[in-house]
């Protein structure tokens, strides 16, 4: 337990298979088997046309900063401010919220649209977060 | 919904704002709500249709002896009342409620008798947003920012301004928490809260309520105040995660409440004298310039910089100091609308000279809902 107080999520029926899949070190996305829409959060049905025929596939784990905050103040428990709290665009096209590691928590070393690839960080043996940190290369 | 079948007949606020620390929120709802009735001439028996947020229906109509006959407890953040005063309406012309009060208040600061929020680990905010240390709107409502400045141009400095401007308008209302004039300079050097954002860019937090008495336009005319006639009305919803908003260049839900208002109240952006841009933090008003079709994006910044929304300004803007000087007690869309009556009332403490249609823009749970209401004190306006 790397923080032990961080916010836990709690996997439900419709989302385990994606924390199942970064325990693995893999990240799940869907896509729509009728229409191709690929999309996150997780949910058994495709939000854009509908259709229950969904797949999951793992993703590349590539994508950019789309945006981000450095939160000074209140700090979320676990955490030690200033940090970033950042929404990373996958190359498939989803978005998802994550922090970056491995990289200084400022506004010089965070350049939006820098490319960024997922890490993974156990929280405990049940819950792994998906991380991004700066794109090797 | 026709247009100017409804009207606003009764608004108050609590008697005290800012820090009220021997009332809870409950008693805060019934002593905006008494004020209301008070204005509006009515007893308590006379109100037939109730509506609240976050506080149940039921708590606060058996709280103040209220029986009603249509209830709404809708309860979308701090946009909520806008979608309220939509309800109601539609509810008044269908015949469904006669005099309909709607009433927020929130213990903001003093934290008495407030009703807890907690994000649930197995929800969707829970389990993908929670974990990456959000923790309360300064670290979620400004996500967007730095991507709507690239994509825009948008500028530090223009941000500032929105918290400068306001206090200019603060500085003329005896009830604003924050009068003292502050610069760029200022508001650039306030305290780190999350990057971009600052202090000074981020609501207050303070205690109080509001409460709006609503009857149709053909009772309006008997009451003691003048009435203020719903004109035109938007209300919608996107994400409750601030990551899953379709873009950050502009909110879904402003693009889709702002123009039904627009088109209800048959409109145009010259028409309007008066808004109200519900201002949580910095960038809302720049977002809500652009979104309701005032201007592009890019041109928010420089506009609210140029002092265009200033006291004096072509666009009298946010005219009770707002979210970042007014007051914030959690759920600020009641007193937007609180500044839009009294202007369309002409009692305003910073009073716009001859407005006729005022513009109140909501914002609600981050950028989850929005809701927009026009307002007009000409039944006959175009």
């Amino acid at each position: 337990m790397a923080e032990p107080q961080r916010a836990r999520p709690k996997p439900t029926p419709e989302t385990q298979h994606f924390w199942d899949g970064t325990k693995a070190g893999e990240l799940l996305l869907q896509r729509c088997d009728a229409c191709a829409h690929v999309y996150f959060p997780p949910r058994p049905f495709c939000p854009s046309c509908a259709s229950r025929k969904v797949s999951i596939f793992k993703a590349s784990g590539k994508g950019f900063l789309y945006s981000y905050v450095i939160n000074h103040r209140p700090a979320a428990p676990g955490f030690t401010p200033p940090y970033a709290i950042a929404v990373v665009e996958l190359d498939e096209g989803p978005r998802m919220m994550s922090n970056i590691i491995d990289c200084p928590q400022t506004p010089e070393a965070l350049e939006l649209d820098m490319k960024l690839e997922v890490a993974f960080q156990a929280l405990d043996d049940k819950i792994t977060l998906p991380v991004f940190r700066p794109a090797k290369g | 919904m026709r247009k100017n079948q409804v009207a606003v007949v009764g608004a108050a606020e609590t008697t005290e704002l800012g820090v009220i620390p021997n009332m809870s929120q409950l008693q805060l709802h019934a002593d905006a709500a008494l004020n209301a009735i008070a204005d509006a001439g009515l007893k308590l028996s006379d109100i037939d249709g109730f509506a609240t947020a976050v506080e149940t229906p039921q708590q606060v109509c058996h709280y103040l002896g209220i029986k009603p006959t249509w209830v709404d407890g809708t309860s979308v953040g701090g946009c909520s009342f806008m979608l309220h005063v939509r309800h109601a309406a539609a509810a008044i012309e269908a015949g469904l409620s006669k005099t309909v009060l709607i009433t927020h208040a929130e213990s903001g600061k003093s934290m008495i008798g407030k009703t807890p929020r907690s994000t649930a680990p197995d929800s969707l905010n829970g389990q993908f947003e929670a974990p990456f240390g959000v923790y309360g709107p300064p670290s979620m409502f400004p996500i967007p920012v730095l991507r709507f400045m690239k994509t825009y141009g948008i500028t530090h400095e223009q941000l500032a301004s929105v918290a400068v401007v306001q206090r200019e308008w603060a500085a003329k209302n005896p009830r604003a928490m924050m009068k003292d004039p502050i610069t760029v300079a200022d508001v650039l050097n306030s305290r780190m809260i999350a990057y971009p954002f600052r202090l000074l860019q981020c609501c207050l937090v303070t205690d109080g309520g509001g409460a709006l008495i609503l009857t149709s336009a053909d009772r309006a005319k008997d009451f003691p105040r003048k009435p203020v006639y719903i004109m035109g009305t938007g209300e919608s919803v996107e994400t409750p995660m601030v990551s899953q908003m379709e873009t950050f260049n502009s909110s879904r839900a402003f693009k889709t409440a702002g123009p039904l208002a627009f088109r209800g109240a048959g409109i145009a952006h010259k028409d309007v004298d008066h808004l109200m841009i519900y201002d949580a933090f910095a960038h809302l008003p720049l977002f809500g310039l652009g979104d309701l079709g005032f201007m592009p994006h890019e041109e928010t910044g420089q506009f609210i910089a140029d002092g265009n929304t200033r006291p004096g300004g072509k666009l009298p803007l946010n005219t009770n100091g707002g979210g970042l000087s007014y007051m914030h007690s959690g759920m600020y869309g009641m007193y937007a609308l609180q500044e839009s009556v009294r202007q369309m009332r002409g009692i305003a403490p910073a009073q716009v000279p001859n407005a006729k249609i005022s513009v109140c823009h909501g914002v609600g749970g981050m950028f989850a809902a929005s809701g927009t209401i026009v307002f007009t004190n000409e039944r006959s306006s175009t």
